[in-house]
């Protein structure tokens, strides 16, 4: 029918995971850890639902997704409300630069 | 060359080059921007798979709720005095040889694989096999992701208060 098979989809799964890793090792602003850590989740995602088309045991793969991005939602809320908590006590929000306990 | 396949290969060049842009740029609008340009092309992969409740429930969660967290975070912790906001990078060079090994040893052991598919049925996929499954054999996580979600909301307001 088509010349996509799995192996296209977990490609751009594995492209997406590479980049989020690299996002969260080499940024210096919290916030954009953040969001290599976002890509590194949506790339587990995409592995969910393909193996859930291609392969052959139901759609267990898509309620995984689901749950996954359920979790991440609540995840991300609380990283950016200690995000803001940081700010507040060091005015800045590099990694690099918060090495020092309270006091 | 079908519809199936230009429509795969237009929705993973934008995940693709939009994540690529999201790691590498130093404005951080941009790559909030570009976050988003990548769970639309995500959602699109997703509809290509049959998983079109996936697909919906990510617009909605990841870009209209996520994202906007995110923008929200970036107005809140920088100085917005100047034009635009700048972040600096670490370790460039290490983190590429490494990623770019693992990377090599990833899509080495993902193509050489002899991975048991079926041939892709559009058949039963959708909306209504995706309640059935939650509401009979994942109703309990279902429940509990409901309490889990309460509990991360009572959290993050009482972290981010004065």
């Amino acid at each position: 029918m088509n010349t996509i098979s799995l192996v296209h989809f977990l490609v751009v799964s594995s492209v997406l995971f590479t980049l989020g890793i690299y996002g969260v090792v080499t940024r210096k602003n919290a916030i954009m850890v953040l969001m290599g850590l976002e890509l590194i989740l949506n790339a587990a995602n995409i592995n969910f639902v393909a193996f859930a088309h291609f392969g052959n045991f139901g759609l267990h793969g898509q309620l995984a997704a689901l749950f996954v991005i359920i979790l991440a939602a609540a995840e991300s809320a609380i990283a950016l409300a200690i995000v803001l908590n940081i700010y507040k006590n060091f005015s800045n929000v590099n990694v690099d630069e918060i090495d020092e306990m309270r006091e | 060359m079908t519809l199936y396949t230009l429509t795969f290969y237009f929705f993973a060049i934008i995940t693709v080059c939009s994540a690529f842009f999201v790691v590498t740029t130093k404005n951080v609008i941009y790559a909030a921007f570009n976050l988003m340009l990548t769970f639309f092309g995500v959602a699109g992969i997703y509809v290509l798979l049959g998983a079109d409740f996936i697909a919906v429930v990510q617009l909605i969660v990841y870009v209209g709720g996520i994202l906007i967290l995110i923008l929200f975070g970036v107005m809140l912790t920088n100085k917005i005095t100047d034009s635009e906001i700048k972040t600096g990078v670490l370790q460039i060079l290490p983190a590429t040889i490494v990623i770019g090994l693992f990377f090599g040893i990833l899509i080495k052991f993902m193509t050489q694989t002899k991975w048991h598919v079926v041939n892709m049925v559009v058949g039963d996929k959708g909306l209504r096999p995706v309640g059935s499954l939650l509401m009979n054999e994942y109703i309990v996580i279902f429940e509990l992701l409901g309490v889990l979600l309460l509990i991360a909301l009572i959290g993050a307001a009482s972290i981010a208060r004065k």
